[in-house]
């Protein structure tokens, strides 16, 4: 044990007296939240609508002052006929277009589903998103206000013109701390062991009663603990800074967290039992792991509008299925049932790479 | 304490250690000496068991070095090539961490390095990339020592430190050896022989002769003559054309001529004269380890 | 031996902040000399031979190498002298011609001369055989001799060597020692920096660095005869001590 300690604490040395290395570990996830978090705004105003009253009944008439009053939108235009709606976006003047349906307060009233659908411009799919999810909060707004009628009767279909698949709203939140995270445990385990191949003590220590899950467990303990000091500032970066929703236990959220670092240091050291100079390592993680976490785990691009290949090659990212774990506990507040399954893939994921480190762990050189 | 047989290693197609043989007696300060990419450096890791040899034997201290290798790490003191030191902590800390690596402490075994840590104790604060190389070398030895191995594998501990710090570090060897510890040492100076009490050369994987530095030195087959003229360029030239010659090679500013027990001085004189080299002098010396080494050379050249 | 100079030092003097890393030095270099520049690790050596190579800027003093001021013409200086040290020779990826080539190109020779360079190169240590192989597949005392080659292709007035034989073999060492021989006897200065005794023993002249200053200064002969020594190792401890 003694041991153990004297050389988590040789590594926390490594790592406060590198400037670099203190920069990437604690200056990068502020940046990028930060970063991410501005240009990705949330905050709408006055966005160009336009309305199309099939029905002109009171309800509707109702419904229309109320995301009028709202002080998100600005109603634009009362159209006329679907045809006007593809001109109003085409002429760039609207960003969104509601339409009511026929008899909509009767259906509403006799508990028959009442229709709106929702059209938006998604060639610019966040804001599209944004502004059809503060339309929704409106909707909900207005049934319970309505009274007598169960939310359920009202039906709104929702389009996203031009981009139909996209449905991320607070993507980058958990995206960042994904990147983040793998970017901390996963490459910088694997350059630090290098180091020590490039630098020659790799063979003292081999060379010494030390045993070989000591500079594993090490080398795994120091990043551990600093990647969950990372996941927390980005989760408060997120809730408070952002205002990003939080439903779920943070118990569970914690766990896994913990779980998707856990599988990270495991490539990390994986990675560096192949690699012997800092520079592999260094490009290995950043080819093997940091590229298709940014591209293929649905942080940037919707997963579902991939060729089927690269789908198939996102599943086994640890990243993908962490993604969809942390949105759903984060905005759906769903306990541990709902993603028992994808918490099982990671966690198969790990031991499957923690079992192929041990098996590549060299006591020797070659 | 250290036997080795027939050992050979390969990587691919390369033959770094062709089938070596020696041994090292219990407090024996044994030197391997020959220039980079002689398989030094190979033999160090399979004794350490950082490699497995292709074929043949190897024990240290009588564990086998592929089967025992867990033993072997408990009792040996290995510095690596190149100083493998921790550059961003300080001399303390390296030392401090060593020390627990092997389950001891400074204190411990402090009587081993007290001579080598005290020129290093005004430092002991300074990080480890930020020494000279001498006392890089110094620290890399401390580290090597503190946890009192019966066995120091040291491979070129000498190369990128000046004369002065070379030559402190052959008087703690020295000094190593009367407290009881087996020194395994490998080195591209020629020099650096005379210090050990067997030395092996080896070239190209293979031991070219072993034995004591002096009897390598009296065994010296020739009659070597050491030239000093006004210009060595000149007199190697003009010796080119001396038909009684075995070699002439220069060392610093004369010439070491190696000629058959027949040919006298005269013969010598006489042919430097008929081509206009100003002779300041000339006189039969005992040869050197590195003549002996060239000599070696040239008849394995020869052969092959 | 004509008296032509080929570098000459002023209380040449190089800072860092409170550190005088070279302290005041002066000496001169004659056409056609070996000059050993030697030094305990953190001399001072480096230092001031990356001043004379322009690599690196002085704070006081003057210096002219091969004719040119350090500080007012370092891109002349630059074309007018070679340089190989153990760590920077050769591309290993790259053939020796390709190598040949390549330094033949950043020194502006043209075709022509870079074709003829080469051959003289590859016919004078008998390289035929392995023209075209990677330089990487090459042993390293060979690897040693064409760097030297390479570094005097544009035939500069001087060359600077750093450790240029450490871990050579004796006989390849002697090898390579004869080129810079012969380089000397055509003129070209060829100025040593090393801490390997041995090398130093080669040099006609010899200067020994302690704490940024020099020391010692004179031939071979000269030093073991003030400091009353058998070899130039001995002198160096004295001096170092």
């Amino acid at each position: 044990m003694k041991t153990f300690i004297a050389f988590v604490s040789k590594e926390f040395k490594h790592i406060f007296r590198d400037r670099r290395t203190l920069i990437i570990l604690f200056g990068m996830p502020v940046v990028l939240v930060t970063l991410f978090g501005f240009a990705i705004t949330t905050e709408i105003n006055n966005a160009s609508i336009a309305v199309l009253d099939r029905s002109h009944d009171s309800y509707s008439r109702k419904l229309i002052d109320k995301i009028s009053a709202s002080g998100y939108f600005n109603i634009k235009s009362e159209l006329q006929s679907f045809n006007q709606i593809e001109k109003s976006f085409s002429n760039g003047k609207i960003k969104l277009a509601v339409v009511i349906g026929n008899d909509f307060g009767k259906h509403l009233i006799t508990g028959k589903n009442a229709e709106i659908q929702i059209v938006t411009d998604a060639s610019d799919p966040n804001t599209a998103n944004i502004i059809s999810n503060y339309l929704m909060a409106v909707f909900q707004n207005f049934t319970t206000e309505s009274g007598v009628l169960p939310p359920s009767n009202l039906k709104i279909d929702t389009r996203m013109l031009y981009n139909p698949e996209n449905r991320s709203v607070f993507m980058f939140v958990p995206g960042v701390m994904t990147v983040i995270l793998m970017l901390v445990s996963a490459m910088m385990t694997s350059i630090t062991i290098a180091r020590e191949k490039e630098l020659g003590t790799m063979e003292i220590l081999l060379v010494s009663p030390l045993r070989p899950w000591v500079i594993t467990i090490g080398k795994v303990v120091p990043y551990l603990l600093l990647s969950i000091i990372n996941a927390i500032t980005i989760l408060l970066l997120g809730l408070f800074v952002f205002k990003m929703p939080m439903h779920g236990s943070y118990l569970l959220l914690f766990s896994e967290i913990v779980l998707f670092i856990l599988s990270s240091l495991m490539l990390g050291l994986l990675i560096s039992t192949m690699a012997s100079t800092q520079q592999t390592a260094m490009l290995g993680s950043m080819m093997g792991l940091m590229l298709p976490t940014i591209l293929l785990s649905g942080f940037i691009f919707p997963i579902s509008s991939m060729p089927v290949i690269l789908q198939y090659i996102s599943h086994i990212l640890p990243a993908k299925w962490f993604i969809i774990i942390i949105k759903s506990i984060m905005l759906k507040g769903t306990g541990f049932k709902p993603i028992a399954f994808e918490t099982g893939i990671l966690a198969f994921i790990t031991i499957v790479l923690a079992v192929m480190t041990i098996k590549k762990f060299k006591i020797r050189l070659e | 304490m250290i036997a080795i047989q027939n050992i050979s290693k390969s990587y691919g197609d390369v033959k770094a250690l062709n089938s070596i043989s020696f041994r090292v007696e219990k407090g024996q300060l044994f030197g391997l000496i020959g220039p980079d990419g002689s398989g030094k450096t190979s033999l160090f890791r399979i004794l350490t068991s950082l490699l497995k040899p292709t074929s043949g034997k190897a024990t240290v201290a009588g564990f086998n070095t592929v089967t025992d290798y867990k033993d072997i790490r408990k009792i040996v003191g290995y510095m690596p090539e190149r100083f493998s030191l921790y550059m961003d902590l300080t001399v303390e800390e390296n030392l401090k961490f060593f020390a627990t690596v092997f389950n001891t402490t400074i204190r411990e075994n402090y009587h081993l390095i007290e001579e080598i840590y005290q020129m290093l104790e005004p430092f002991k604060n300074r990080r480890a990339g930020d020494l000279s190389g001498g006392m890089k070398q110094k620290l890399a030895l401390s580290c090597a020592l503190i946890h009192k191995p019966e066995i120091l594998l040291l491979d070129e501990p000498t190369t990128g430190v000046d004369p002065v710090s070379r030559k402190d570090f052959w008087d703690i060897l020295k000094k190593l050896q009367k407290s009881g510890i087996t020194t395994l040492v490998s080195t591209p100076f020629m020099d650096d022989a005379e210090l050990c009490d067997e030395v092996a050369l080896v070239q190209k994987g293979e031991i070219l002769k072993m034995d004591t530095p002096q009897n390598l030195a009296n065994g010296f087959p020739h009659k070597l003559w050491k030239i000093v003229s006004e210009n060595n360029y000149r007199t190697l030239k003009v010796l080119d054309e001396f038909e009684t010659k075995i070699s002439a090679f220069s060392f610093g500013n004369s010439v070491h001529l190696a000629t058959g027990d027949d040919v006298d001085e005269q013969a010598i004189v006489n042919h430097l004269k008929q081509h206009n080299v100003k002779l300041i002098s000339i006189a039969i010396i005992k040869a050197h380890i590195e003549d002996v080494f060239m000599d070696l050379m040239s008849h394995e050249k020869g052969s092959s | 031996m004509t008296e032509e100079k080929v570098i000459v030092a002023n209380n040449l003097t190089r800072t860092f902040g409170k550190f005088t890393a070279v302290d005041h030095i002066s000496f001169d270099v004659r056409r056609g000399e070996i000059f050993g520049f030697l030094g305990a690790n953190g001399a001072g050596k480096t230092t001031a031979t990356k001043m004379l190579t322009g690599i690196l800027s002085s704070s006081g003093g003057y210096a002219t190498v091969a004719g040119f001021d350090i500080k007012k013409h370092r891109n002349r200086l630059k074309k007018n002298i070679g340089y190989m040290s153990q760590k920077f020779s050769l591309y290993e990826d790259l053939t020796l011609k390709e190598n040949i080539r390549f330094y033949g190109g950043i020194y502006g020779l043209s075709k022509k001369e870079t074709a003829a360079k080469t051959g003289e190169i590859v016919e004078r240590l008998d390289l035929k055989q392995i023209e075209n192989t990677l330089i990487s597949e090459i042993p390293l005392g060979w690897k040693q001799k064409i760097a030297f080659s390479v570094a005097i292709i544009h035939s500069p007035k001087i060359v600077f060597l750093d450790e240029p034989t450490s871990g050579v073999d004796p006989i390849t060492r002697r090898q390579f020692w004869n080129l810079i021989y012969e380089a000397a006897e055509n003129g070209i200065t060829v100025f040593v920096t090393t801490h390997y005794m041995d090398e130093a023993e080669y040099c006609d002249r010899i200067s020994m660095m302690t704490e940024g200053k020099i020391a010692a200064l004179g031939s071979l002969h000269e030093l073991l005869t003030k400091y009353n020594s058998k070899s130039m190792d001995e002198v160096f401890i004295k001096l170092a001590r």
